[in-house]
């Protein structure tokens, strides 16, 4: 009687281990997979239908960001900008904001030059992708992954 | 009253291409932010940007909560004839800014 107490006990502690192991990995996967899950529906969805190819776009951001209030970046994109073969939209997605978009903008023939700047708001350390529409339907993109040191939405503007 | 800050050249010679940068006055408050009653601040934010040069649309963007305070926009634009760019903001809670800028083609 006395020798089966500790072989329970250990069962319990085992499985109770391995339960706090399991729980311990669901919340560190769990919530960044879903939400992996939720930029590459956002890409999808804005890509309609299209296959999503790495390449002719460049997000330039910085890799490590200090203040995530406010975060410059350029989007470039290589194309002759013509009536026949020109960028149409270019969209910013982010990983681990509480919104998947960042800003969607529409060029035309008449932009003359795929290139946006802009300022955005960044919640962590996370991943960014860039993608690009092209005039023949063709999809284009850049992921980039950046550090946070202060976390936009968190902490007070000094 | 928002307050707003555009720069481009004032002249420019014909096909050539160039650079827009324009910013608006906005607190761009993200809906996601609780106050100081720990209650969810309701969002107000800027949802969308256009650019027309002589009525036509040179270009467009639509802006999300994690847009930062104060929108900032940098685009380009072939100059083609002399004539106005009007830029026009658009948000939540009725808001609408617009501006327009003259620009000398040679």
């Amino acid at each position: 009687m006395t020798t089966d107490t500790p072989t329970m006990t250990n069962n319990t502690r085992r499985q109770l281990l391995s339960a706090g192991t399991a729980l311990g990995a669901w919340l560190l996967v769990g919530p960044a997979a879903a939400n992996s899950d939720e930029l590459a529906a956002a890409i999808r969805n804005f890509a309609a239908g299209a296959p999503v190819k790495q390449g002719r776009v460049l997000l330039d951001i910085a890799p490590i960001v200090d203040n995530g209030n406010t975060v410059p970046l350029t989007v470039s994109v290589e194309s002759p900008m013509t009536a026949t073969d020109h960028v149409t939209a270019i969209a910013i997605f982010n990983e681990r904001n509480p919104q998947r978009e960042v800003a969607k903008f529409t060029l035309t023939p008449r932009s003359g030059r795929a290139r946006v700047a802009t300022r955005i708001r960044l919640a962590t350390t996370q991943q960014l992708v860039a993608v690009a529409r092209m005039s023949d339907g063709s999809c284009w993109s850049h992921t980039v992954n950046v550090n946070v040191s202060i976390a936009a939405c968190l902490e007070e503007v000094v | 009253m928002a307050r707003t800050l555009i720069k481009l050249p004032a002249s420019a010679k014909r096909s050539e291409v160039i650079e827009i940068h324009t910013t608006i006055g906005h607190e761009m408050e993200t809906g996601f932010r609780p106050g100081d009653d720990g209650k969810i601040l309701p969002r107000n934010i800027i949802t969308h940007f256009s650019c027309h040069y002589n009525d036509e649309l040179v270009f467009e963007a639509a802006l999300y909560s994690a847009m930062a305070a104060n929108p900032y926009i940098a685009f380009h634009t072939i100059a083609t004839v002399s004539g106005t760019l009007r830029f026009s903001w658009e948000g939540d809670n009725g808001f609408r800014h617009s501006e327009s800028v003259a620009l000398q083609v040679t």
